[in-house]
């Protein structure tokens, strides 16, 4: 079980919910779970070839996943999950 | 030639203040022969304290060459003629007395250190700072001898400006094309009602110089883009503070900043929550290391749901403003390869760790500090909202 922090800008597209719950081993199986109660994040988040967008950044107890297993990195229970695309806007 | 032991006022062994200054151009050394506790209530900048008594075999041991230019000053010229005197008869050619002194530079209105280094004002102003160990005098001086660019006279810029002049950085530059609107004050505490229509850089400008007259504004009145980055962003900035908020400035920022070497302190901020950290070029991941890319604006969110809490670049901009004084300084650990998190609805800071990219197409294996200048990219802006609200 994990707890994903959904960011702003995403939020729309969880019913303007900021953590998620998903179970899963690993952060991929998470993943389906998040997009099955959410269908409109899966492209926001993923690429057509099923890896993580090059603009999303994903962490896994505050590392970013890419240094460690991508889709694959393993989670813990309790796992906290922080997703940080690109922002593009804001108001400064 | 022997000089006599009378004074002897000669054109060839003494000079006026503007003659002194000239001559401390052109690599002149300059001794001031008075005693301390006349040294710490008031010096020129740049003299060296050697008292009389010593001041002959003090010099000659310092300066061991007899063509060393230098000028001796003291109270108003009369101990520092005697020290000249005796140098010029141990054979020193280029030895000459400041005519008046400390009296007649003061006369002129020239300004005076304490012993400190900083001024009577300086001095009381930063008090506080020169209390703490990390920054002391010698942190003060250099902070007064910073420069820090802020990109966006506006929300971040606000808070940032403020404490970064308050703190005595000598030089700040702004860049902002911005003039200010009512909306703006709601949160961009730089500016005032009776300023709006006025550009966001001037009425920064009035107030800072209302806070700091220390403090030396380079204002850009611009947009920055491919054409004027190298010029703006190479002005020989110390630290640049960014906050645009607006994804293609961030890419332009950080591909001239990374070439250049120049410590970038990011930070954005949405509705309620806010973020920091350093791009510290090739000791920590640059922003191309996080996002190589921008999205493509089919996918990038949509910035029409703005919006922020007025208090919240207050936190973001000041903590901003740490970071640049700490690399200033450097001091402590800065938020390079740490991303900080602010989300003011649940009162919480998360970190995370941002790594290097070896693969990075600015800082990656194979780049360097300098070298050939990166071909900047102007990426199309995503928002049709301002950017820099
Ligand atoms: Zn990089």
């Amino acid at each position: 079980m994990a707890t994903f922090r959904i960011p702003p800008v995403l939020r729309p597209l969880t019913d303007d919910q900021v953590k998620v719950e998903s179970p899963g081993a690993t952060l991929g199986e998470a993943l389906e779970g998040l997009f099955e109660a959410h269908p409109a994040l899966r492209e926001r988040m993923i690429d057509t070839d099923g890896t993580l967008r090059r603009f999303v950044n994903v962490y896994v107890d505050e590392e970013d996943v890419r240094t460690r297993d991508g889709l694959e990195t393993p989670l813990e229970s309790g796992s906290s999950v922080i997703v940080l695309p690109a922002m593009a806007g804001g108001a400064a | 030639m022997i000089r006599g032991i009378m004074p002897v006022m000669d054109d060839s062994i003494e000079v006026d203040i503007a003659g002194a200054l000239a001559r401390r151009d052109q690599g002149a050394a300059w001794v001031d022969v008075r005693e301390p506790d006349e040294w710490q209530v008031a010096h020129i900048d740049g003299t060296e304290l050697i008292p009389l008594a010593g001041a002959v075999e003090g010099i000659v041991a310092r300066w061991p060459d007899p063509a060393a230019p230098i000028n001796v000053s003291c109270a108003s010229g009369v101990r520092s003629m005697r020290t000249v005197e005796a140098l010029r008869a141990a054979g020193y050619t280029d030895v000459v007395n400041v005519g008046g002194g400390i009296k007649a530079w003061i006369a002129e209105g020239r300004p005076v250190l304490r012993g400190s280094g900083l001024t009577a004002q300086q001095d009381e102003r930063y008090s506080r700072h020169v209390a703490i160990p990390e920054v002391g005098v010698d942190g003060q001086r250099r902070l007064l001898g910073a420069r820090v660019l802020l990109l966006g006279a506006g929300g971040l810029g606000s808070p940032a400006a403020l404490y970064l002049a308050a703190a005595g950085v000598g030089t700040i530059g702004l860049v902002d094309d911005d003039v200010v609107e009512r909306s703006n004050l709601q949160r961009q505490l730089l500016h005032t009602e009776d300023r709006i229509g006025v550009a966001k850089v001037d009425s920064a400008e009035v107030a800072l110089r209302g806070i700091n007259p220390d403090v030396r504004v380079e204002a850009f009145r611009t947009r920055l883009t491919a054409d004027n980055a190298w010029e703006v962003l190479g002005a020989g900035w110390d630290v640049i503070v960014d906050g645009t908020d607006n994804l293609p400035t961030r890419y332009l920022v950080n591909d001239v900043a990374v070439h250049l070497g120049i410590p970038v302190v990011h930070g954005s901020i949405y509705r309620f929550e806010g973020q920091v950290t350093v791009f510290e070029p090739f000791a920590g991941p640059c922003y191309r290391c996080l996002y190589p890319e921008p999205p493509p604006p089919e996918l990038a969110p949509s910035c029409a749901e703005g919006g922020v809490l007025g208090v919240l670049p207050g936190i973001v901009g000041s903590l901003q403003a740490t970071e640049a004084i700490k690399l200033v300084l450097g001091i402590g650990e800065t938020l390079a390869g740490r991303l900080l998190m602010y989300d003011a609805l649940a009162a919480t800071v998360d970190t995370l760790r941002l790594r290097r990219d070896p693969a990075c197409p600015a800082c990656g294996d194979g780049h360097e500090v300098g070298g050939e200048r990166p071909e900047l990219i102007d990426y199309e802006a995503f928002c049709a909202m301002p950017a820099r609200a």
